[in-house]
């Protein structure tokens, strides 16, 4: 018996549920005052949160969650038992335009298991959103997930439909790949995301005529990778993460912890999903794009390469550096400020700012919103010193959680 | 004493008038009485002076914005503090920009309400299709601000929804939006909607997208506030989700590996790549082959391999260090600034097609902050890559070789020594062929001033040659 609308959706929302990213902001501003329906280019909205804490922004679905491929993390691997269902790209266009009419969603976020060839596969997928833009003047946002070993004309044709394209690059090490994704090849995927780049990167140059290109995913790329299904530690996934950034010009790089899937593979058993560690990471990758930190410094307090789990990665590495501290708050230049826990890049932009009207104290931190609590052993201000507090040896006791009593019952 | 009194809709304008009025008479924040709506006169106080006084009252474009945000808020003494920080832009206009100063602190605080709220209504109004009589679809929805935004929030649906009618209703006040114009209206019953189908279709997305394993209840509160659920009808959903989500997590981890579906292994061996040769047998195999290279570390961080390009009958080779970051991308070689230096040099020298290539087919690079800074590959991962180098030569059989700096020319003579002597020199190769050294022409770009000039004519000198030598053999 076919499957109704509503099962389909149900399988594939929940086959597409390990997609962390749901990203809506930063695409080329437009409206539908002329013509059309949607608009899209402000900051995103996040318009409903599910109770693991994320953010429902986009429609995320999978076309169909038939795969020819065997991943072994993956739900939708060709040797899982899971249920199989496929949309028709009518269904996705209703579903995407009737909700976007009901303001639940941003717009849509298309993901797809790869049926007979990753260029069948991908020439549906920019189907459904060529229908999107061109027969119904959708300016909503389109995210498509692009297959690696897709062909480069219909890479380039859904660059202009979509707002940002993702390739997964999975597992932080070449070697995980093979071993756990057998029939990807992570050269592949490098080569699809620079060609994304190089894509980009023309269609922002004019031509002799003075003439602009058109828009290529004007939103970027971006890419995730999953963490605690290898052996990598955190000095490999931010290395890799920080290759990407600066090779492909990634707009993101989405952490996501290793989840327990329904039918897992006997290759690779459950675990409880590392979430504290995924969020270490996405602070140190905001290290790394905001904070002019580089991954050995970040990756330096611990010799096993990991994060500290209990401290957050700026906290661990002032610890671990402390003979740059304490900071002079009315002298220190941007990058010292940008060091300091407790600071953040908005907290130093208006500490700078107010700077020019005179020396700032210990209670303008406060107003300007600094957390003094944590700040406070790292800076000097005219009416406060840490003393020796800054080079105390319970220091960083002072930032963790008591040792909780173990329970006996 | 003077009192303000200012509307439910369009408080802005009276605001900015009156205010503008006040100041210009030079009249203090504490002897002005804000009020919202009509309500009863507790003080007696007279309306603002009718014209503008003898003070010319200044404001900046930011201060106005801010303005038009802290105006919504529901406190009542917002408009007070707006008054306040017009009244001393006059003698002090550094203050509002100081992100130190109290007041300015506390009505960004207040816009940073406003603008949280406006940013849920954008988030959280949910339209039901209500009947239409025209050709426009039309729809309609209830939501209860914290603040008085209606005004403020609803352009942007105007601008989202252009092709269909809306209503938005609030307590406060209804924003209509019909073929293309939005207008404001007082406030009226909560409007019955009808049921809507894709209400059901949006429940099962909701429950569906949601991770049973990773629950954050923490994070759901603080964006979706407990007192939004009212009006969004997936979170009925809530409950039962997570009365669930330890169950359906403990029965994933319990169930044992199944086996797999019958159609997975045909699908597999197809997939199955074919039998690799070990030696290629030709120029296309051997590049297919270094595609998937692992010879050394350097696949792990470049992005694919390079490998060479142009005429292979061209009986010249042309041999430089590695791909640089260009090159890396668009997997060709010299196709970066070093490779316009080449290009251009070989037109000078006239030099027709040639075959190009790299001694160490994979870039190697360090990352800083945003960019790749291009390091020289080592002697270990120079003789790893002479695998595929030798084999190439193997099938262009150049006659003539030119070696673009050190590492092309250790690769291809096995000789290490400082490029400066060797330069312009005709060297053998291992296998026995002519090979002329020159410069790498990044080595040129490299130079400033009159070393790079010369550079730069050496290696046009050195094509020349290589030119003579291609007419004489």
């Amino acid at each position: 018996m076919p499957k109704t609308l509503t099962e389909k959706l149900a399988i594939l929302a929940d086959a597409a549920k390990y997609d962390a990213s749901c990203a809506s902001s930063g695409t080329s501003r437009r409206d539908s005052t002329k013509d059309g329906i949607g608009s899209a280019g402000g900051s995103g909205i996040c318009h409903a949160y599910t109770p693991d804490g994320r953010c429902i922004s986009l429609l995320k679905i999978l076309m169909t969650n038939f795969c020819i491929f065997d991943c072994a993390y993956c739900i939708n691997r060709v040797s899982s038992g899971v249920e199989r269902a496929r949309f028709s790209p009518e269904e996705v266009v209703s579903l995407t335009l009737e909700f976007y009419r009901r303001n639940y969603i941003e717009g849509l976020f298309l993901s797809s298991g790869i049926i007979r060839s990753p260029d069948d596969t991908m020439a549906d997928m920019v189907r459904i959103a060529r229908m999107l833009r061109q027969d119904h003047g959708f300016k909503g946002y389109i995210h498509l997930k692009t297959i690696p070993e897709a062909s480069q004309e219909l890479i380039g044709e859904a660059g202009l439909y979509a707002d940002r394209l993702s390739v997964n690059i999975e597992l932080p090490r070449d070697d995980s790949t093979r071993q756990l994704a057998p029939q990807k090849k992570p050269e592949t995927i490098r080569a699809a995301m620079a060609s994304v780049r190089l894509k980009r990167q023309e269609s922002r140059e004019r031509s002799h005529t003075g003439k602009r290109p058109a828009r290529f995913a004007p939103a970027g790329q971006s890419t995730q990778m999953i963490v605690g299904a290898d052996a990598a530690n955190d000095r490999d996934i931010l290395s890799t993460a920080s290759r990407l950034y600066s090779g492909y010009k990634l707009k993101r790089v989405y952490y996501s912890a290793f989840s327990p899937i329904p039918d897992s593979s006997a290759a690779l058993p459950l675990i409880k999903p590392p979430l504290i560690r995924e969020h270490r990471l996405y602070q140190a990758d905001w290290l790394l794009r905001f904070y002019g930190f580089d991954v050995d410094e970040i990756t330096s307090p611990r010799p096993t390469g990991d994060l500290d789990l209990e401290i957050d990665p700026k906290l661990a590495w002032a610890l671990a550096n402390r003979a740059h501290f304490p900071v002079d708050v009315n002298r220190a230049g941007r990058d010292m400020l940008l060091r300091v826990p407790g600071f953040g890049t908005r907290t130093v932009k208006r500490i700078l700012t107010a700077r020019r009207s005179g020396a700032l104290r210990y209670g303008d931190l406060i107003r300007i919103g600094a957390r003094m609590n944590t700040a406070k052993p790292f800076v000097t201000l005219p009416d406060w010193s840490p003393g020796a507090l800054t080079d105390t040896d319970d220091l960083r006791a002072r930032f963790t959680p008591a040792p909780q009593q173990l329970s006996l019952f | 004493m003077y009192r303000v009194t200012l509307p439910d809709l369009g408080a802005f304008d009276v605001w900015r008038d009156s205010a503008r009025t006040l100041a210009s008479h030079g009249v203090r924040p504490e002897d002005v009485l804000w009020q919202r709506g009509e309500s009863a006169d507790l003080f007696d106080a007279a309306p603002p002076p009718s014209g503008p006084g003898a003070a010319q009252v200044t404001a900046t474009k930011d201060f106005l914005s801010l303005a038009k945000s802290v105006l919504c808020h529901s406190a009542s003494e917002a408009p007070g503090l707006l008054y306040h920080a017009l009244y001393r832009h006059q003698d002090d206009p550094g203050a509002l920009g100081n992100p130190a100063d109290p007041l300015t602190r506390k009505l960004a605080r207040l816009q940073k309400a406003v603008s949280r709220d406006v940013h849920k209504m954008h988030a959280f109004v949910r339209f039901r299709e209500v009947p239409s009589s025209g050709n426009r679809r039309a729809f309609g929805a209830w939501f209860e601000p914290d603040h008085l935004i209606l005004e403020k929030a609803t352009p942007f649906f105007a601008k989202r929804f252009g092709d269909m009618d809306w209503t938005i209703a609030t307590p406060q006040a209804v924003a209509r939006f019909e073929d293309g114009a939005l207008t404001f209206h007082p406030p009226a019953p909560r409007p019955d909607l009808p049921e809507d189908a894709s209400e059901a279709l949006w429940s099962t997305y909701f429950a569906n997208i949601f991770n049973p394993a990773r629950i954050h209840l923490q994070a759901m509160r603080s964006e979706m506030p407990l007192k939004y659920w009212k009006n969004l009808p997936e979170t009925r959903l809530i409950p039962e989700m997570l009365e669930n989500a330890e169950a359906r997590v403990a029965a994933m981890r319990a169930a044992l590996p199944t086996t797999a579906p019958a159609r997975a292994e045909r699908i597999l061996e197809r997939l199955q790549p074919g039998p690799v040769a070990d030696l290629p047998a030709s120029l296309g195999e051997a590049q297919v082959a270094a595609a998937h290279c692992r010879r050394c570390g350097l696949c792990e961080a470049a992005t694919q391999t390079v490998w060479g390009d142009g005429d292979p009958d061209a009986g010249i080779m042309i041999v430089g260090e590695q791909p640089g970051d260009q090159e890396d991308l668009a997997g060709r070689p010299f196709v970066g600034p070093a490779g316009q230096v080449l290009k251009e040099a070989m037109a000078q020298a006239e030099l027709g097609p040639v075959w190009l290539t790299n001694a160490v087919k994979h870039f190697k690079f360090r990352t800083t902050g945003k960019r790749r800074i291009h390091q020289a590959p080592n002697r270990g991962e120079i003789d790893h890559c002479r695998w595929w180098l030798d084999l190439e030569r193997r099938f262009i059989k150049p006659r003539l070789t030119l070696a673009l700096g050190a590492t092309a020319a250790y690769a291809l003579t096995g000789d290490a020594s400082p490029l400066r002597a060797r330069r312009g020199m005709v060297e053998t190769a291992r296998d026995g062929g002519p090979v002329l050294v020159t410069w790498h022409p990044s080595f040129t770009l490299r130079q400033s001033g009159q070393a790079a000039v010369q550079a730069r004519a050496e290696l046009v000198e050195d094509l020349t040659k290589l030119r003579a030598m291609q007419a004489q053999t």
